[in-house]
């Protein structure tokens, strides 16, 4: 593994693997002294050109802890609000040695294009490009699936998850679907047509309208940030309406098995998609995918800075 | 002035025969080795009638960074065209009489191939008010073709006035069919593929809408409309249907639109990125189809030079467009002719023509007979030939077919009876 | 391994000499501690493990007590990380009552350049303050490049550079025996 891009491109092995790794790495996390020394020299930049200071922080937190430099190279305040390009960014990043970008970029494909563009000579990790992947939210919502569903152990054969909301804009489900189709668990994507991509009935998933059919058929229910905005393009006619139709709140979710747990990649929009009710109850695990996060990039980024470089170099 | 024998060389793929050159006309066509004067070798190559480009941005004036009159027109004559139009969104647009006449004057000095300006339907192609139609098409430019080309004239009203108003011109519009509410920051073509990239989608049904209510339009008003590259197959499906119903209605296709598909955009390598975008390999297949029954008239370049900063970025911030014309016959002779789907006097039909005839040209898209302007390309069947984006005419480089080898090769090219090209070099 | 089956292998220790070695190391681990009452015997993964359970088991039939036993991975603290693609990790076990003011008693199946052992000690000093840290090793093969040198050694077998050790333990490999292979090409 060189670089981190897609979901899709993680066969089984490797992505348990990363899984396996990410549980070392949480057991390490909870030792009074949480550093490790792995990486020490190895120098990691968070390229964001979008502002997520909760995956920032999540990766600067991992590679913080297995020693290595951490530079936050931040879209505003920078030479890229004064429109220096991608590529120049890039190769400004290359002089000075970074071993890995973490990069958060607008533009759908952003981070495929780094690494293979020929600008620089690091791994490329992607942390969330436009409304194509995030691959490490679905790595964190797989281990917290796995840890919750099958007791830490193996893939998620048969796990059945439901993920509710915008798909469309949504670079969460895009990866989910990918990674837990390749591990095995079932999914069913729960939007308005409206927030369906075209070509969705080619997708390895199952799709509904309605979420009080599927709820009660799902282990793991995953409510996608919806934002209010979007009735201005017409998505869905009122906020209220959406969250009437597709909401979580404590009525619904009496409709959840009892074993089944909820969770949301963050920010929530708490009375949008998720009642405060819900995303304060016993089966909500946002705090702990938050802790999850942490570990599983951790063990991306042991992955690929903590061996040899690829014997093609 | 001596007379210039292009030696040995089969028109349209038939017999071989010496075409004699005096004056700028074709006076004699010979046996093969009769003819007297300068001998231009051409054995066993293939003669059609200079290609005329409908579709070509220039660049000049405001962006000659990119691509000036005189790159342009060296792309072109080496790409086997004689006559080319200019597309209006340059800096300042092509709507007043002294853009067009500035830019067909350049032309004409460089005098490798006829730069014919297109005028722009509205001001600053700004979809609000008609620009002097009248001026541009009264000029020394003499201006047939408008078009708002890089906007679609969307709003019906306008496009209705500017259809009826072209025809006191004898002109048309060419449209470029692309709804821009369905298409807000479309990316590339919608469908499963831009699901799974992550990419706003430029839906079929935005061109295809556009091109369904022009065709309607046109009849009612009883004007001429040209459908500028029509990259779906629902696209022409509309158009086969107005034809039959005796719309005056013609289309274009590119090359690329012939040959590449969507896939290509996955990898995010925006030399792909294109507009109209890359479609599915059953457009593909409906416009070559299309362009061998006839349903679309024309190939037209779209060529679109950008400079290397707007194309090596990502995606989403780079410059919609690709070179054409140097690889146009190429892709016409791979996709069209050696399926069999084209002979050689229908690439003659479609890449010169028809062109000319939808452009008005009169001195365009002569048959190669006695009489006849010399406006002449000589091209080689057999040869092959790989292309090296820095090694082509255009002050840029963003072919989508680096490295690609073709079919064809264009030896010779003749602009009134004057060579341009000779040997695949400019003369 | 399998590389090594088509060599010369030479048998240095049967199962019955690995079970007499490892009987005799947990006899001086008792000795050397007067007693198990603040031992932790971590095995070093993989192989290392096993026989640190078995030297725990030992143990507790002497003494007649239970003995913590866990294993520490020190894949992360390697010092040769980026001279190979990057290791899958093992697991580590700390017993429940920890290691502080503990006598840790490492255990690995071959002792070589030290290289391990050091990573080892810095992983634990990550783990916690033992009172004292002891190395007990089935093989001490040579060839040192630290300062390092175990308290409880099983047997030395003294090595050339281009020899290979392998230890197959009923565990993991169905049989117990040391065997050496002529690394020469290999
Ligand atoms: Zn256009």
């Amino acid at each position: 593994m060189r670089h981190l891009l897609s979901a899709g491109e993680l066969d089984r092995d490797t992505a348990l693997l990363i899984l396996d790794t990410a549980a070392e790495m949480s057991a390490l996390s909870e030792r009074s002294v949480k550093k490790l020394p792995t990486l020490r020299g190895r120098t990691v930049v968070n390229l964001f050109f979008e502002d997520s200071t909760r995956t920032r922080i999540s990766f600067e937190l991992a590679a913080k802890r297995l020693s290595a430099d951490v530079i936050n190279f931040a879209a505003k305040g920078s030479s890229v609000s004064k429109g220096e390009s991608l590529k120049d960014t890039a190769l400004t990043l290359e002089a000075m040695g970074a071993d890995a970008v973490v990069i958060r970029h607008w533009d759908s494909g952003a981070p495929y294009r780094l690494a293979h563009a020929n600008w620089i000579g690091g791994s490329v990790i992607n942390a969330g490009d436009g409304t194509h992947e995030h691959p490490t939210q679905a790595l964190l919502d797989a281990y917290t699936m796995r840890k919750h569903l099958r007791g830490g152990q193996g893939a998620l054969e048969g796990v059945r998850v439901g993920i509710v909301g915008d798909v469309l804009h949504s670079r969460v489900a895009r990866s989910n679907v990918l990674l837990l189709q390749t591990l095995g668990a079932e999914v069913t994507l729960v939007a308005p047509p409206t927030l369906l991509p075209i070509g969705i009935e080619e997708w390895p998933c199952e799709v509904s309208y309605h979420i009080d059919e599927v709820l009660p058929k799902v282990d793991a229910i995953m409510m996608l940030r919806v934002q209010s905005e979007r009735m201005k393009d017409a998505y869905f006619p009122t906020a209220r309406e959406y969250s009437r139709l597709y909401g979580l709140g404590g009525e619904r979710m009496k409709l959840l098995p009892e074993h089944a747990i909820v969770m949301h990649p963050g920010p929530m929009n708490r009375g949008m998609e998720i009642s405060a009710e819900v995303a304060d109850s016993a089966q909500a695990v946002m705090v702990e995918q938050v802790a999850n996060g942490v570990s599983v990039r951790m063990a991306v980024l042991y992955l690929l800075l903590g061996g040899a470089k690829e014997l093609s170099e | 002035m001596t007379a210039i024998v292009i030696q040995g060389v089969r028109p349209y793929g038939e017999d071989a025969v010496d075409l004699v050159i005096n004056d700028g006309v074709i006076t004699e066509i010979l046996a093969p080795g009769t003819g007297v004067g300068t001998i231009i070798e051409a054995d066993g190559l293939i003669a059609l009638p200079g290609f005329v480009d409908l579709h070509t941005h220039l660049r000049e004036p405001g962006r000659e960074d990119a691509e000036t009159i005189e790159t342009g027109s060296q792309a072109a004559a080496l790409g086997g065209f004689t006559c080319v139009h200019a597309m209006a969104n340059t800096d300042p647009v092509a709507d007043t009489a002294g853009v067009v006449e500035q830019v067909w004057r350049i032309g004409r000095e460089i005098g490798l191939i006829d730069v014919r300006p297109v005028g722009a339907v509205t001001v600053r192609l700004e979809g609000t008010q008609l620009s002097e139609i009248g001026a541009m098409a009264n000029s020394a430019a003499g201006v047939t073709v408008f078009s708002d080309d890089g906007k679609c004239v969307h709003d019906a009203l306008l496009m209705r006035r500017a259809l009826e108003y072209v025809k006191a011109f004898g002109g048309v519009v060419a449209q470029h069919a692309q709804e821009p509410r369905l298409t807000e920051n479309a990316q590339m073509n919608e469908g499963e593929l831009s699901g799974k990239l992550g990419m706003v989608g430029w839906p079929a049904v935005a061109e295809e809408a556009i091109i369904a209510r022009d065709v309607l339009l046109a009849e009612h008003v009883g004007s001429r409309l040209h459908a500028c590259h029509v990259s779906t197959a629902g696209s022409v499906e509309v158009i086969r249907w107005a034809k039959s119903r005796g719309v005056n209605v013609t289309a274009e296709v590119t090359p690329h639109h012939l040959l590449l598909t969507e896939d290509l955009v996955a990898t995010y390598d925006p030399v792909f990125k294109v507009n109209p975008p890359l479609r599915s390999t059953a457009d593909v297949l409906a416009l070559r189809q299309a362009l061998a029954d006839g349903t679309i008239d024309a190939v037209a370049t779209d060529h679109a030079p950008h400079p290397h900063e707007h194309k090596d970025c990502e995606w989403g911030s780079a410059a919609m467009g690709m070179l054409g014309l140097q690889t146009a016959f190429s892709v016409v002779m791979e996709t069209m002719v050696e399926p069999g789907l084209l002979d050689w006097r229908g690439v003659a039909d479609r890449m010169s023509v028809r062109p000319a005839r939808i452009g008005a040209v009169a001195t365009q898209g002569h048959a190669l007979e006695v009489g006849a302007l010399a406006n002449i390309v000589v091209v080689d069947p057999d040869a092959r030939w790989t292309v090296v984006p820095e090694q082509l005419a255009s002050k840029s480089s963003n072919t989508p077919y680096a490295a690609r080898e073709f079919p064809g090769v264009v030896v010779h090219t003749f602009f009134e009876g004057r060579p341009t090209v000779l040997g695949g070099k400019i003369a | 391994m399998d590389s090594a089956r088509a060599h010369d292998l030479r048998t240095v220790l049967s199962g019955d000499d690995i079970a007499r070695a490892t009987r005799r190391i947990a006899h001086e681990i008792v000795e050397k501690a007067k007693g198990a009452s603040d031992l932790v015997i971590l095995g070093i993964p993989t192989r290392g493990v096993y026989l640190a359970q078995r030297i725990a088991a030992a143990i507790s039939e002497i003494e007649g007590v239970e003995v913590p036993v866990g294993s520490l991975d020190i894949t992360l603290y390697r010092d040769d990380l980026r001279l190979q693609p990057p290791r899958a990790l093992e697991p580590t076990s700390i017993p429940a009552g920890g290691i502080d003011d503990k006598t840790v008693v490492l255990v690995d199946d071959v002792l070589y350049s030290g290289r391990t052992i050091r990573a080892a000690l810095d992983a634990l000093n990550d783990v916690g303050r033992p009172a004292a840290v002891r190395l007990a090793v089935l093989v001490d093969r040579g060839h040192r490049e630290l300062p390092i040198r175990p308290d409880y050694v099983g047997k030395n077998i003294p090595t050339s550079s281009t020899e290979q050790v392998f230890v197959r333990l009923s565990e993991l490999d169905g049989t117990d025996a040391v065997e050496i292979a002529d690394g020469a090409g290999a």
